[in-house]
């Protein structure tokens, strides 16, 4: 469990770093917090031939929220930083809910946001609240700055819309209403696992206390994170309560295409994703914003 | 005024050099010109070897040497049987080396040395193996059929078979009231200790020497085998012992590698070392655990029992290894338990599939066994619906009734007797503990979980095998120095055997140094397995710190022209009031008559094995809707005899408890059907970690002393493990009772639960 011969450049700018890419090519890896890339290489998974480190790029890791009062998570932010962060915490309970979940406080205190969303593993947590919650992706490339919006960033297992030497820079919540009901509950074999399926969902209540706006997402349950848009039209325009989450629920399958693995089967990850669906609503629900 | 450490929770003298990072384990440890080793595996289940092209990686840079079987002169030694060594096995032995056929993912098929290990595994990289596939054997129930054979030669997949039996079992369940049989399978899984193994090989080109760094638990055994092998006289050998992070039965055994590196440091004149790595760990390593058994049970209206019968299989993967038989044996062994069975019966079969080799993991065969017959044990009382712990008191051996003979059910093992105890006291101990009367299993409306609590009962033996050594010396410094043929794995023998010295000797335990397993230490030495250590080496230092007691009698006789037998001994010192001579005073009067003031001890229990028992008790909260089981108290009880160090007892008892809780839920080898390992990497093979942990209350009970050795120890390392599932088990069972699901195989997953209950719902 030793990686092949490697070369390693810090870059000095974001710039710098995509010229580097540029001039690498295909086999040169952009690295973060390695908690994913390290473990690959040292499987021979990945072979990258030269590694160029953003861990130099503060730039990449500032907080703010614009004055749309949408909230800019740079990518190389430590996941650690999302749970703890009262900049982020206040701003987004959600996402710094579901960071709480992803592995262990040492892997959490490495691992980017960045790299977890670039790294794209479907059972993650970061990429099902990032795509919850229509957050726009910002990539710098070769060809110059882009943005791409969640639904469109997660192709398959592993796989995003980054293109070759594109590196991502930013991502940008909407904002967050300080009423706003949210919940997130996965499953996984231990505290820390990824998870074997998981529900981020909230919802906004109207003057008539109707469900106004909705984000409902499941991770663990396809080859990507996925949308519930099923589910959400189930839920838009009424008021809370117990039978219309079961029925909100009911929908999940339809959107969802797990698979079997050694954890668990695709029909337990199918059954405890609508289950989980009405938990977090009911969560979502309960909770005292 | 005499010190007494037996008995006291004395901090662990070893732990401020773990705690501070200054132990030193094999990875610790470089030689000058050290070579790096690495192994080239098979990829496959079951093949047959039609090329190694070794080209390309014999011409990389940095690269030393690179040697498949087909390259050595010598024919390689099998790896030889240590323990139930069936005589069947012999055609089913491991060469280190795999030649013209690999049978298990995993399986040495060629090494490369290089000049560090990056090189090596670049190197492995470039060795190309081709093969012909056959089909693979991943089930006992193909390893039956024969259709296709693993080892040609033997002209059969079962490894052996036999039967064993006592009292009339055909009898007991022709006319019995009640019977039941079931069917039960514990999952392959295994010890998958912290550290992996590790070996460095030194040779001396200019005379016989073979130094092997990183061995322990047998060492001795090893030394004489790899004496052998190599063509070198016992004393040109030498197994050296370095700091181990975890044993559990698997670390120190006889492994291809033991031969691998060796030959490698011969061919390369080279000390080399090979460090496992955890991706080899989990497919190189020894697995265990992996049993099926059918089994029944006869018993009167009133649930006594009246008879048991089984057939055990073992799937023992590839090869046998160095512990034979034991696992499957041991499950049958066990299977009556601490129980009043007065007819027994069991078929036992040890089937060779394609898989990684099995062997002894902490409770070998005693953790398959308490799962199968305490599962059995609730099945039948709610059948008679008697109370379960009340079922168990009709059934458990009295104090009257023991010692017990349990007969020959191991071929070729002495008639067993379980010695003296107290079973129904330690289950009383254990149901006040957990206040098992005033227990209501239910659906919690405050969460909806369901809450239950399960028990088990067992038994467990300990301190087996051959004699112990230990010598003690004390130094002109007066420093005292113990050491043993026995090994440390991490358990806290160096804490334990000061403490015995240190009583012993009426000394400051501060002056007490404890040296462990090397071969260059002692003379000779029995190692450390089934919970060996205290009793054997502890007895051994016990002996030793006497005769040394003695010899400084002897020495002061001489300083003062008298006899030995008037002078005493107190407070480290011998005595002729109002006179007195130090142990130091006296070591060095012996230097100056050339002598030392030392003494070698051998402890031999005659292979009398001591029984520890006790019981176990889970509660658990089962969230139907997931399948999510979380343990939420834990209680156990144990009598051990005499306890050496309470604190490591506790310490011993609660690891056992969560390393049996990651065996009933986490811990497997999964294999598909192309024998390829699907869980290897601590991504898919799970131990249980810290975050799982249920508070856990460990009761050692010291009512009876063991009758086998004069201090009263049995062993404390193995009962904390041996019945988890078992309680585990059971406590589920009684969650889902209402849904009348089987809980008869491990592990026990959320996916398997809720598999369960998706077939019990959709019959409601
Ligand atoms: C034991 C363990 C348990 C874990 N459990 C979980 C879990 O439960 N849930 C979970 O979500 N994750 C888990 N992880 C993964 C962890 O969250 C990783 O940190 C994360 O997946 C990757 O982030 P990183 O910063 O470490 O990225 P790296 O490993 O450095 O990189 C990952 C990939 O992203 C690319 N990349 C990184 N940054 C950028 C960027 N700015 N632009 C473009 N590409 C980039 C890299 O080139 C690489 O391909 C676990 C990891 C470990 C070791």
């Amino acid at each position: 469990m030793k990686p092949p011969k490697f070369s390693y450049l810090a870059p000095e700018s974001v710039k710098n770093a995509i010229a580097m890419k540029q001039e690498l090519g295909e086999n040169a890896r952009y690295i973060a917090g390695g908690q994913s890339l390290v473990p690959m290489m040292n499987f021979r998974v990945a072979a990258p031939s030269a590694l160029i480190d953003l861990n130099g790029l503060t730039e990449l890791s500032k907080v703010s929220l614009s004055s749309d009062s949408a909230l800019n998570i740079g990518a190389l932010t430590r996941t650690r930083r999302l749970e703890n962060d009262p900049k982020i915490t206040g701003a987004h309970p959600l996402l710094a809910a579901a960071a709480r979940h992803i592995a262990h406080a040492q892997i959490r205190n490495r691992g980017t946001i960045g790299g977890s969303i670039a790294h794209a593993d479907p059972a993650a947590e970061l990429p099902g609240i990032v795509l919850a919650c229509d957050a726009e992706i910002e990539l710098q490339g070769p060809r110059g700055f882009r943005t791409v919006h969640a639904v469109d960033f997660f192709e398959s297992v592993f796989t995003t819309a980054l293109e070759e030497g594109e590196l991502l820079l930013n991502i940008k919540f909407p904002r967050w209403p300080k009423d706003r009901k949210w919940g997130f509950q996965e499953v996984s074999r231990r505290e820390g696992d990824y998870a074997l399926v998981g529900i981020a969902a909230w919802f906004d209540l109207d003057a008539t206390s109707s469900i106004s706006a909705c984000g409902l997402s499941a991770i663990g349950a396809a080859d990507t994170p996925v949308r519930l848009t099923k589910s959400e039209a189930a839920l838009l325009g009424s008021v809370p309560s117990l039978p219309l989450f079961e029925k909100a629920a009911a929908e999940v399958t339809a959107d969802i295409d797990p698979f079997d693995d050694v954890h668990a089967s695709a029909i337990y990850r199918c059954e405890v994703a609508a289950a989980l669906a009405i938990r977090t609503l009911t969560e979502a629900w309960e909770r005292d914003t | 005024m005499s010190k007494s450490y037996i008995g006291k929770s004395i901090r662990r003298l070893e732990d401020k050099r773990f705690l501070t990072g200054t132990g030193k384990y094999i990875d610790d440890v470089k030689l000058p010109g050290m070579a790096s080793m690495a192994i080239l595996r098979s990829p496959h289940a079951h093949a047959f070897i039609t090329k190694i092209d070794m080209k390309s990686a014999r011409a990389m840079e940095g690269v030393i040497d690179v040697f498949c079987a087909n390259d050595l002169e010598d024919e390689l030694p099998e790896i030889p049987l240590r323990l139930a060594p069936f005589t069947d096995f012999q055609r089913f032995l491991q060469k280190p080396l795999a030649n013209k056929k690999v049978r298990y993912v995993g399986e040495p098929v060629a090494v490369v040395v290089a000049e560090d290990r990056y090189i090596a595994e670049d190197a492995l990289e470039l060795i190309c193996l081709e093969v012909e596939p056959l089909p693979a054997i991943v089930t006992v129930q193909d390893s039956l059929k024969g259709e296709t054979l693993i080892h040609d030669a033997a002209g059969e997949n079962i490894g052996t078979q036999y039967s064993v039996s006592r009292g009339d079992v055909e009898a007991a369940f022709k006319g019995a009231f009640y019977t039941r049989r079931e069917h039960f399978r514990t999952n392959r899984h295994g010890a998958v200790p912290l550290e992996t193994r590790g070996l460095i090989a030194e040779v001396e080109p200019t005379k016989p020497l073979l130094r092997l760094h990183g061995a322990t638990k047998v060492n001795f055994f090893n030394r004489r085998h790899l004496a052998e092998a190599f063509n070198l006289p016992e004393s040109s050998v030498e197994l050296i012992e370095t700091d181990v992070g975890g044993g559990f039965g698997v670390r120190g055994e006889l492994y291809p590698e033991d031969y691998l590196v060796p030959i490698a440091s011969y061919r390369s004149g080279r000390p080399v070392k090979w460090i496992e790595d955890r991706r080899e760990n989990l497919s190189a390593t020894n697995h265990s655990r992996d049993i099926t058994c059918e089994m029944e049970i006869a018993a009167t209206a009133d649930g006594n029992i009246l008879g048991m019968r089984a057939s055990v299989q073992g799937d023992m993967g590839a090869y046998i290894r160095t512990n034979g038989g034991v696992v499957p044996s041991k499950a049958a062994q066990f299977l009556p338990g601490p129980y009043r069975v007065p007819s027994f019966a069991c078929d036992v079969q040890f089937l060779i599939t394609n898989k990684t080799p099995v062997g002894t993991f902490r409770g070998p065969g005693r953790f398959e066994a308490n799962f199968c017959r305490e599962r059995m044990m609730d099945l039948m009382a709610d059948d008679l619906n008697i109370d379960p712990a009340v079922l168990r008191h009709r059934n458990l051996l009295t104090p009257e009734e023991l010692p017990y003979r349990i007969g020959e059910l191991v071929p070729g093992d002495p008639d067993a007797t379980l010695d003296k105890g107290d079973y129904p006291s330690a289950l009383d101990r254990l149901l006040t503990e957990c206040r098992y009367s005033d227990w209501i299993d239910k659906q919690d409306p405050s969460d909806g979980k369901l809450r239950s609590m399960g028990i088990a009962c067992f038994i467990e033996s300990s301190a087996a095998g051959p004699p112990e050594s230990a010598s003690i010396t004390v130094l002109s410094t007066g420093d005292i120095e113990v050491r043993t043929g026995a090994s440390s794995v991490g358990q806290g023998t160096e804490t334990g055997l000061a403490q015995i010295c240190a009583e012993y000797l009426d000394i400051e335990i501060e002056r007490v140094e404890v040296s462990h397993g090397s071969t260059t230490l002692v003379k000779t030495g029995g190692g450390t397995f089934h919970s060996r250590n205290t009793v054997m080496a502890g007895n051994a230092t016990r002996i030793a710190a006497k005769k040394v007691k003695e010899k400084a009698k002897e020495l002061a006789a001489l300083r003062w022209n008298c006899h030995p037998t008037e002078l005493t001994y107190e407070n480290g010192e011998v005595c002729k009031s109002p006179d007195r001579f130090t142990l130091q005073e006296l070591a060095t009067f012996a230097e100056t008559r050339g002598d030392i003031l030392s003494a070698d001890a051998i402890f031999d229990n005659e292979k009398k094995l001591s029984y520890s028992y006790g019981a176990h008790a889970a509660q658990i909260a089962l969230d139907i809707t997931t399948g999510l089981v979380k343990v939420e108290r834990y209680w156990l009880t144990e009598e051990i005899g005499r306890a050496l160090n309470p604190a490591m007892i506790q310490g011993q008892a609660v690891g056992g408890v969560i390393q049996g809780l990651g065996g009933t839920f986490l811990d497997h080898f999964i294999y598909d059907d192309d024998g390829q390992l699907l869980t290897g990497s601590f991504a898919d093979y799970l131990l249980p970690t810290s975050s799982e942990l249920p508070e856990i209350t460990a009761i050692a009970l010291e009512n009876f002393p063991s009758e086998l050795n004069p201090m009263g120890f049995k062993g404390a390392g193995e009962g904390g493990i041996v019945a988890v599932a078992a309680a585990v088990g059971n406590a589920i069972a009684r969650a889902l009772k209402p849904y009348n699901i089987s809980i008869n195989e491990l592990p026990l997953t959320p996916d398997r639960l809720r598999e369960a209950l998706r077939g019990a719902e959709s019959l409601k």
